[in-house]
């Protein structure tokens, strides 16, 4: 009996501590949730955007990370208790989550004109705010000799012996595949559209696979560099361009970066749309948003934005176009339609 | 009897014995009620109504019932073999435009696209061809949109997806789909879960095993070194037990590195590295540290309630140590090992962090799917199913435990 009271005690104890936790979360009227990606990323939002924000309007901005995980915010909306207010999402997940209803359809007039942004980046439900791509990054301390330039390297074992990172998702480890296999770049989603086309980029994935280290947040790539876990990673280029800045001696590879958009979003449900407006046209006002480039090298979406990013950073972001030859644009509608059985399909693979 | 019922017995006060029994029976079951019910309630709200609310998500169709009411009553009749008639894709053409307006194609689109792929887009093309076109006939124009109209395995999907309840997560979870002739595999290469299982149960097994032949030796020595040495040794144990999950799991994420201490004294004394981190290996060795002391407390507490006496008992009365060891000592541990052993079993059957951070991808565990669904396919459906499995298979393995064993012969100390 003592041992029932006291668990129901505790139990009791901890119901309370969640409760008394959530509400002054809800309470507080004047404070802003954005949720974004951690790390370097979110690091470069705080001060081109969350600190001067703050001092600015006298506004509380509250941070929260995730990993791409949609799944709270739905948990969220069918609570009837969304507390997230502004997010930073990818564009993947901007569509279907307009298409879900989880994200409120945005009112450009409370924002910017559409067309002050660059084709493609102001979507129904979510507004650009940065390019980024994803490259293929080596430690330059570690292949000194003869280092790799191109795609066809990465996948390479022979001439580059060692592991290798990739993103644990089958979202542009497959097009690689296909192109480093000899498809050419503009017909790879065609070829990724059969059967055969599928089977194709995971045999090429196959020769590199017991050499692979799979990475699921973006600060892993740069960390299993440093720690010499692997000689080359997939990343996001930013967070390779800090780490080079922070000292590290990582070289990026552009050839075939996979070009796509990071767009801001409300959640549908959030009780403080106001204020997410207003924090949103504070982030894609041109001088504002000129200012994150210096804190990561990703590009401004704003057309107004871009001739005011330093010129001797431009070179470093994925827009420059000596990094842009051979850049492919990612398929999103190829994702949102096969990405559920590609994953599967990924899975069963990686469990073989 | 017959005399208790013509006087019965009366208290002090007049009032019936068997009235006065009944009321102190009663406040006394009250005053139990009362205090299990904080601990009662507290499971139900955080345990009971989350699993059946995920249960329910993994049998209905949440996304589309209601959505396509007049489609499923237009393919009520449908053979399921040729392709429906023009009141089909009508009815399905105005269930699209209600939808749209609330916005909801989008995962109507999403829910027939987890069992066609390609849908998807298909779906959103479609009801923006209906909403630009005045009327019908719409036959035409969807087939004249794309040729995915014309596939009867589509409207089959359509159709048992507009009903109210489905078996789609249940049989996925067990890598099995509704095919034109009933049940059949899934294709080889979307096959995850049943291998998923499998493996689940491996390592949990595994980790049962090892944690049960490291920690045995240890119980004993424990249970039978004078007081003052045993809390010393004590300590070692129960140390790492305080210590968060999280931390231990971290910790063998750095010892294990390729580049980490494990490997450098490697280096050091045989010239040679392992692949260690990312590898079966190392989540098993990891989860085996963890789980170690569950296994041995048990144990631990049941050698301290057996007399040293028995064994000396044994040894003059001719036994050999380990005839004494074995046939008198060893039975009357059986009921700590078999806690200490269903425990880390029924525990290691949901690790997620441990794997996740020290395992490669051949080694996540039902938790990992069951999260990644959630998370990151928003799929809460297959999540609930993957889950519900899980926990059907352990509540069996846990009867079956009960009969074989016995759970009331099972003891905590």
């Amino acid at each position: 009996m003592k041992h029932i009271l006291t668990l129901s005690v505790s139990a009791l104890a901890v119901a309370v501590g969640f409760s008394t936790v959530d509400v002054p979360k809800a309470a507080a009227a004047d404070q802003l949730t954005v949720v974004s990606w951690g790390g370097a990323y979110q690091e470069s939002q705080r001060k081109a955007y969350y600190e001067p924000y703050m001092k600015e309007k006298g506004a509380k901005i509250v941070e929260e990370e995730y990993d791409g995980e949609l799944g709270k915010l739905k948990a969220m909306k069918e609570a009837g208790n969304v507390t997230w207010d502004v997010m930073d999402v990818d564009s993947a997940h901007a569509l279907a989550g307009c298409d879900e209803g989880l994200l409120e359809k945005l009112d450009y007039s409370k924002i910017d004109a559409k067309d002050k942004f660059l084709p493609g980046t102001a979507l129904d439900c979510a507004v650009g705010t940065i390019a980024y791509s994803t490259i293929f990054a080596y430690n330059a301390d570690v292949l000194k000799d003869n280092p790799p330039t191109k795609l066809a390297d990465l996948f390479d074992t022979k001439k580059y012996p060692g592991k290798r990172a990739l993103l644990k998702k089958p979202f542009g480890n497959l097009e690689w595949a296909l192109i480093a296999d000899g498809v050419p770049a503009e017909k790879v989603y065609e070829v990724l559209s059969t059967p055969e086309g599928v089977d194709q980029a995971f045999k090429k994935l196959d020769t590199i696979k017991k050499d692979i280290v799979w990475w699921e947040a973006g600060a892993q790539p740069p960390e299993l560099l440093a720690n010499g876990e692997v000689v080359m990673t997939s990343a996001w280029n930013g967070r390779i361009g800090n780490a080079i800045k922070e000292g590290k001696n990582f070289k990026i590879v552009w050839d075939y970066q996979e070009f796509d958009w990071d767009f801001w979003v409300i959640p549908a449900g959030t009780k403080k749309i106001d204020a997410a407006y207003d924090f949103i046209k504070f982030a894609s006002d041109p001088k504002n948003m000129s200012q994150q480039s210096k804190y990561i090298a990703y590009a401004p979406t704003h057309k107004d934005a871009i001739a005011l990013v330093d010129p001797k950073i431009a070179p470093t972001l994925p827009t420059f176009p000596d990094n842009m030859k051979t850049a492919i644009a990612t398929d999103l509608v190829f994702w949102a339609d096969n990405n559920e059985e590609l994953t599967k399909r990924f899975n069963a693979w990686l469990a073989q | 009897m017959a005399v208790a019922e013509t006087a019965p017995f009366l208290t002090i006060d007049g009032v019936p014995l068997k009235v006065r029994l009944a009321r102190a029976e009663r406040s006394r079951k009250l005053k139990a009620v009362g205090l299990v019910l904080p601990l009662f309630l507290f499971v139900v709200i955080t345990f009971l109504f989350p699993l059946l609310v995920m249960t329910f998500k993994s049998i209905k169709n949440e996304e589309t019932y209601g959505r396509l009411d007049h489609t499923h009553e237009a393919l009520a009749d449908w053979d399921g073999k040729a392709l429906p008639d023009e009141a089909a894709f009508a009815a399905l053409a105005a269930d699209l435009k209600a939808a749209q307006e609330r916005r909801e194609v989008g995962e109507i689109a999403k829910r027939v696209n987890y069992e066609f792929a390609g849908a998807m887009s298909k779906f959103k093309g479609i009801t923006r061809k209906i909403e630009a076109a005045s009327g019908g006939p719409y036959k035409d124009l969807f087939l004249a949109t794309d040729k995915i109209w014309s596939d009867a395995a589509l409207w089959r999907i359509i159709k048992s997806a507009s009903g109210r309840y489905t078996p789609y997560y249940w049989l996925a979870a067990v890598d099995l789909e509704e095919g034109p002739e009933g049940l059949q595999r899934v294709p080889a290469n979307q096959a995850v879960f049943t291998d998923v299982y499998a493996r689940t149960f491996w390592i949990a097994g595994l980790v049962t095993v090892y944690t049960l032949l490291l920690g045995f030796p240890v119980a004993y020595l424990l249970a039978t070194q004078p007081p003052q040495r045993a809390n010393i040794l004590m300590i070692f144990v129960m140390l790492p037990f305080w210590t968060s999950l999280l931390v231990r799991t971290t910790a063998w994420f750095v010892l294990l590195r390729s580049e980490g201490p494990l490997n450098d004294l490697l280096q050091l004394l045989i010239n040679n590295r392992f692949d260690m981190i990312f590898t079966r290996f190392g989540t098993i060795l990891a989860m085996t540290h963890i789980q170690l002391p569950f296994t041995l407390l048990p144990i631990y507490s049941v050698m301290k309630t057996i007399p040293a006496s028995h064994v000396r008992a044994a040894r003059s009365l001719g036994a050999g140590p380990f005839h004494a060891f074995w046939k008198v000592y060893f039975p009357q541990t059986v009921p700590g090992i078999a806690a200490g052993c269903l425990l880390t079993f029924i525990l290691c059957l949901g690790y997620y962090i441990t794997p996740a951070l020290v395992g490669g991808p051949k080694d996540q565990m039902v938790s990992y799917y069951v999260s990644y669904y959630m998370n990151n396919i928003i799929n809460f459906g297959q999540a609930g199913a993957l889950g519900g499995i899980l926990l059907i298979i352990t509540m069996v393995l846990y009867w079956a435990y009960n009969r074989l064993v016995g759970i009331d012969k099972m003891k905590l100390g």
